[in-house]
Order: structure tokens, then C-alpha cells, then sequence
């Protein structure tokens, strides 16, 4: 692991739905946070990143986000990254909700 | 009210069938999303942080039952069933679906509405006070101006690539409800020493990172010349502004840089040649506007229901008292409706809720809907005896809220809850303050007051002119929020000042507590509203009790 280099996911939004979905290992999107895979190089992560930008036609805006290891898996490190895995505070809305479905997207 | 000539209709109508072929060609990899982002943003369609946003123009805040009511389709049909009401008198739709936006397009029309020039570099929706054509102090109605601006910003060719976003404000009273000084341009209706009507104009107003006061460049311009002079200001803009930097790009920039003297004289010279230009065609067309835009026909009746349920009813006095403003007509009355029901989102409204909003303004109404740039809805034509009616009606859903004025009647922007440039959260903060003070039962205590919340620096909150102000920012990576007193949107207009060291997500609620409370003690008798106690005695005591021993360890 590069010592400075805070691990990451690639993450972006659905183009269809607008959904926030993150890049998982095998290459697929999941909705789920801790499905993410997590980039602890350079590299890799922006290897991932162009992999993930070129899938136009499934998601929109990739980007790399901080993130770190948890038992569950990755979890977000910003607060808003951890909204963006659950939804607005006013309303039970968005993933905080619809996580009940199946949460592979492509 | 105005409707579509054959010419908008088709406008709108052929823009509904571009971007529907946009977002198929998107959808089957024809154009890439570098290629479709800029044309989804010209109809208005943002990627937020959960979802797309639609941001619908609400022309000068005015609505009919008929469109309301389908807003409340679009809310119920393709988002999660309610609507969000902004300061810039829009609409946004939070959760629509990319392949869906298409025939919300097309439902807009359907009603003469769209999402044109809701984004980008161009002139976007024209702002009006929310009371025009009903307001007691009113010098004439400002909405065919308003409108007339819009024709002719409507995809204006010369304006579409402008060196940042431009918003014109209008209103037509003394009392300054649109707050004109904090636009890119204002226009505020005055009367010469003939008597005569016109208009005050303001350029280099504006809020956000730079918030400016905008400098009068014409105390009074005569309302044929209201065209050529707004496109020599444009003009004059276009040519002058710092497209080398988004930060400076706005015309409150360029005025600052410029100097006022220098870009009068410019506006004023390029006036000549626009002037010039006018043929006197958009004179006809104001004329079949200002016919449009005639008074309802008011009735004659009388109140006895008003003034019976007045006094014996305390709900609906407590109503009465807050939400209702005087009507230039005798025996009629100006209803705010509060979207601010205690713990709810500032500026949301059902489906449900924007039915009944509609029916009540087709009923009792005159069938005329606004949207405040304070994220409530008027009926500004309703008859006294018609209150109590109206007043049973909102209580059924949730609308009777008596808080107008009040502390909890707060302006907030999604903040990040929604939005993807937000820095911090706004409307749980807006939510907590609305509930404690209700708890604590001191809001009418309090009495008049602005607290606006904004959760980033782009101030869509419009924090800087709040009595008090929040500006919600990422401090490290944690929720802070800056704390700005003094600030007024009125015709006194004043820009807010940052009173000291923000403070953390859960100690903003305690600190306006603790400012509360000083200017509860410090005031010289209960009329002495904030502000003014403000303006008598400066930041000093408010200070105090921000940051008095004990009370800054959470700030950073």
C-alpha cells in the first residue's frame, strides 16, 4: 500500500435512475457502498476510474472517493460520501428505503 | 394572465422534441454525457447527489390553478409525490428518472410551462414580488415587464453564452419584496417628480462567495426605453465579463472592477445605439401583455364571516394575524400560505397540497396562484369573507400554519441533502430551529425576523440578507456553520456580517438560542423588532452571547 495515499472506490450515478452506484471487483455496479471495490493504490484506482468512465452507456460522472476498510466492507469516509450511500435526512428516501431490493444495477 | 402566443407554444413545444431525441441519443451511446450535459442543463435537468433534479421556471412566481395542479401530476406521477419550492420562484422535482424527463417536458407544455433557461449563462427566470397586482403600496404591476423580459430573454441570441448566469428582479412597490439590490439587475418601479411611472435601475447586485449591493445606474428610465437599456446593461456585460474566472465572472464583479461612474457611462452610451434600434414593436406587444395582466374582477360583499370567525376563533385569528397582508381593495385580503409547517422542509408541498391550493384559488382566488421567492404560496386575491372557508380548507392539509414573518418561516436551500455543490446540511438545521422554538414557545415573543439558511457559499439560501443568516460550510471535513447578523433583502437593503468562529451541525440551534434570548433582554419594548435592535446597539451584545465565556468550544 502507498503510505500516503488514502484508499478509495469509484463511484458515480446511474444514468438512467441518477442512483449513486460504486464499482465493484468483478466490474459490475452495485448500490451498495460496501460492495465497493477498494483502490489502495494509486494506480489501480485510476485504472478503475478510466474503466469506469468509459462505461458511459450505465453511469455518469465516476469519480474516486475516499473510503477505508471496514467488516462489512468499505465504508464511506466523507460526510458526503455517507449520505450519498443512504439519502436525504428530511424524507425516508432514496437507498436509505430502497436497499431492500436486489442491489446489483448492471 | 398571460398565455402562450402561436409563437412560445411552438417554442416550447419543438424544445420538448429536441430534447427528446437529446436524451434518446443519450440513452443509445449516440452522444456522449460531455456532449449531453450541456443540453440536458438547458431544460433545466441537474444530476444531483441522489438523483436527477428537474428545475422548473415559474415566470415571476405567477401560476394558474391549471398548472398547479400539474405540478401536482408530475410530483404524484414521476417523482416521490410533492415538489420543492425555491428562491428563485422555481420549482424542483428531486427524483425524476432521465428516460421520464421527456414527457415531464411534455406535460409542462401541455400547461405552458417548461424548464428553458433554468440553467447556463443566460438570462434565467425574471423574479417578481409575489405580491404584484394586489399589494396596497403598489405604483403599478410589475409582471408585464416581468413578462415582457421574459419574451425577450427567451432564448435571445445574443444572450445565450453569457460570461455567467443573470438574474433581473422587478417589483412594482416602494416596500421592496423582491430584493432588487441583491440581483444582477434590479428594477424597481418609482415615480418622477412628474408623477409619472418608470423604473430605478440597479446593476451588480448578487449574493454568493462576493455578496455586493448593486449600485443604481439610472434613477429613473422611462418604460419605453425598459428593453434597449436591460440589453445595453447586457451588452455592456457580455463584452466586459471576466470569462477568464467562474469566481469573477458575475456583472457584480465586473461592476466592482469597472467602477459604477465608468460602467454608467458605458451602459449609458450603448444605450444610445440599442435605443435606436427599438422600433416601438415591443411597445405593441406590452400592450397586449399589460392586457393580459388586468385586475379581476373584485367583488363587492361583506366581511360579517370574517370578522365573526376573527373573534371568536383563535386558531384562526393567530392566522389571520400573521398571514394575511392588506389588499389595495377594500374587503379583500393577501393570503400567505406557509410551507413551513413546524419540522417540515421549508418550501415543499405535496400533490396533495398543491390540488388544494389550486381549487382554493379557483374557488375564492381569482384563480391566481404565487410562489414567494420566500418559498411560500400566496393567494393574492381573496375575499374577507371567504377566509374562514379558505382557512378550514389548508387546515385539512397541513397549510394553516400561522408562522409568517416568524422565525420558523426560514429560508433554506436543499444543502446536502439533494445538492451536489452543497458544502453542509440546511434543511435539518432549519427543521431543529422550527421545532425548538416551538417548544419553547417564544416565536411570537420574538416577533418579526428573517433567518435564512444557506448550505454552501453559492448562498441559494440567500443567508447574507437574513436577520440572521447560516451559511453551512466543510470545515475539515466536518458540518460548520457561520453564523452572519444584520443582513436585510427589504428596500433597507444591508449585507449581513460574519459575527465570528462558526459553529458545529448540533451547537447552531444553542447558539441562536443564546442570540435570541439577548435580544429579548436587550430590546426596548416588544415592538423593537431584531434588526432594529440590532441596527440601535451593533454585533456587540449578540456577539456576547455567541461566543460569551462557555460558549465557544464548539466553534472552530
Amino acid at each position: 500500500m502507498s503510505r500516503n495515499y488514502t484508499p478509495k472506490v469509484v463511484t458515480a450515478n446511474d444514468l438512467r435512475l441518477g442512483d449513486v452506484v460504486y464499482l465493484t471487483q468483478s466490474g459490475q455496479w452495485s448500490r451498495l457502498h460496501n460492495e465497493a471495490a477498494l483502490y489502495s493504490e494509486e494506480e489501480q484506482a485510476n485504472a478503475a476510474l478510466a474503466s469506469a468512465a468509459a462505461q458511459s452507456l450505465i453511469v455518469v460522472g465516476a469519480y474516486l472517493a475516499d473510503a477505508k476498510a471496514g467488516p462489512h466492507g468499505p465504508e464511506a469516509v466523507h460526510f458526503r460520501e455517507v449520505f450519498r450511500t443512504r439519502g436525504p435526512s428530511n424524507y425516508a428516501h432514496g437507498k436509505q428505503v430502497d436497499l431492500q431490493e436486489p442491489a446489483k444495477v448492471a | 394572465m398571460y398565455s402562450y402566443s402561436d409563437f412560445d407554444e411552438g417554442f416550447v413545444r419543438t424544445r420538448v422534441v429536441q430534447f427528446t431525441g437529446q436524451v434518446a441519443r443519450r440513452l443509445d451511446g449516440s452522444l456522449t454525457e460531455e456532449e449531453f450535459r450541456p443540453l440536458r442543463l438547458m431544460n433545466g435537468l441537474y444530476l444531483q447527489l441522489h438523483a436527477y433534479m428537474l428545475r422548473v421556471a415559474i415566470p415571476y412566481g405567477t401560476l394558474s390553478p391549471n398548472q398547479m395542479r400539474q405540478l401536482a401530476m408530475i410530483a404524484d406521477t414521476y417523482d416521490k409525490g410533492y415538489g420543492h419550492f425555491t428562491t428563485r420562484q422555481n420549482i424542483q422535482f428531486n427524483w425524476p428518472k432521465l428516460p421520464d424527463v421527456p414527457a415531464i417536458l411534455g406535460a409542462l407544455a401541455d400547461v405552458e410551462m417548461h424548464a428553458i433557461q433554468t440553467s447556463g449563462n443566460c438570462v434565467r427566470n425574471v423574479t417578481a414580488d409575489h405580491f404584484a397586482g394586489a399589494a396596497a403600496d403598489e405604483i403599478e404591476d410589475p409582471r408585464p415587464y416581468a413578462e415582457l423580459l421574459r419574451q425577450w430573454s427567451m432564448d435571445h441570441p445574443e444572450f445565450q453564452f453569457l460570461p455567467r448566469k443573470f438574474k433581473i428582479a422587478i417589483t412594482g412597490s416602494p416596500h421592496d419584496r423582491a430584493v432588487t439590490r441583491a440581483h444582477d439587475i434590479g428594477l424597481r418601479m418609482v415615480r418622477n417628480a412628474a408623477g409619472i411611472a418608470g423604473f430605478e435601475v440597479i446593476v451588480g447586485g448578487g449574493l454568493g462567495r462576493t455578496p455586493m449591493l448593486g449600485h443604481v445606474v439610472r434613477q429613473f428610465l422611462p418604460i419605453p426605453d425598459l428593453l434597449p437599456y436591460v440589453e445595453a446593461v447586457l451588452s455592456v456585460y457580455n463584452t466586459l465579463g471576466r470569462r477568464d474566472n467562474k469566481y469573477k465572472a458575475r456583472i457584480k464583479i465586473t461592476v466592482h472592477e469597472t467602477g459604477a461612474t465608468e460602467i454608467t457611462r458605458m451602459i449609458e452610451e450603448r444605450f444610445v445605439e440599442t435605443r435606436a434600434q427599438f422600433g416601438g414593436a415591443d411597445q405593441a406587444l406590452l400592450d397586449d401583455i399589460r392586457a393580459a395582466f388586468a385586475p379581476p374582477a373584485f367583488r363587492n360583499a361583506r366581511a360579517e364571516t370574517y370578522d365573526a370567525a376573527y373573534a371568536k376563533d383563535g386558531a384562526f385569528r393567530a392566522w389571520a394575524d400573521t398571514n394575511l397582508s392588506q389588499h389595495l381593495i377594500d374587503g379583500y385580503a393577501i393570503v400567505t400560505v406557509s410551507l413551513k409547517a413546524h419540522g417540515d422542509t421549508p418550501g415543499d408541498a405535496t400533490g396533495e397540497q398543491m390540488r388544494v391550493l389550486a381549487d382554493l384559488a379557483e374557488i375564492y382566488g381569482h384563480s391566481d396562484l404565487r410562489i414567494s421567492h420566500e418559498q411560500n404560496v400566496i393567494l393574492p386575491h381573496v375575499h374577507k369573507s371567504d377566509l374562514p372557508a379558505v382557512y378550514a380548507a389548508l387546515q385539512a392539509v397541513g397549510l394553516a400554519t400561522a408562522n409568517i414573518g416568524l422565525l420558523s418561516d426560514i429560508i433554506a436551500c436543499p444543502g446536502m441533502d439533494y445538492c451536489s455543490l452543497a458544502t453542509a446540511r440546511s434543511i435539518p438545521v432549519a427543521q431543529e430551529l422550527a421545532m425548538h422554538f416551538k417548544a419553547l414557545d417564544l416565536e411570537h415573543d420574538i416577533g418579526p425576523i428573517k433567518l435564512k439558511i444557506s448550505g454552501c457559499i453559492n448562498a441559494c439560501g440567500h443567508h447574507h440578507v437574513g436577520h440572521i443568516g447560516i451559511l453551512g460550510l466543510d470545515r475539515a471535513g466536518v458540518e460548520n456553520y457561520q453564523i452572519t447578523l444584520g443582513g436585510d433583502g427589504s428596500e433597507l437593503s444591508a449585507i449581513g456580517e460574519k459575527i465570528g468562529p462558526g459553529f458545529a451541525y448540533d451547537q447552531v440551534t444553542p447558539a441562536i438560542e443564546r442570540l435570541l434570548r439577548a435580544y429579548l433582554d436587550v430590546r426596548l419594548e416588544a415592538g423593537e423588532t431584531f434588526i432594529n435592535a440590532y441596527r440601535r446597539l451593533g454585533p456587540a451584545p449578540f456577539k456576547a452571547a455567541l461566543y460569551g465565556e462557555g460558549n465557544h468550544i464548539d466553534a472552530a
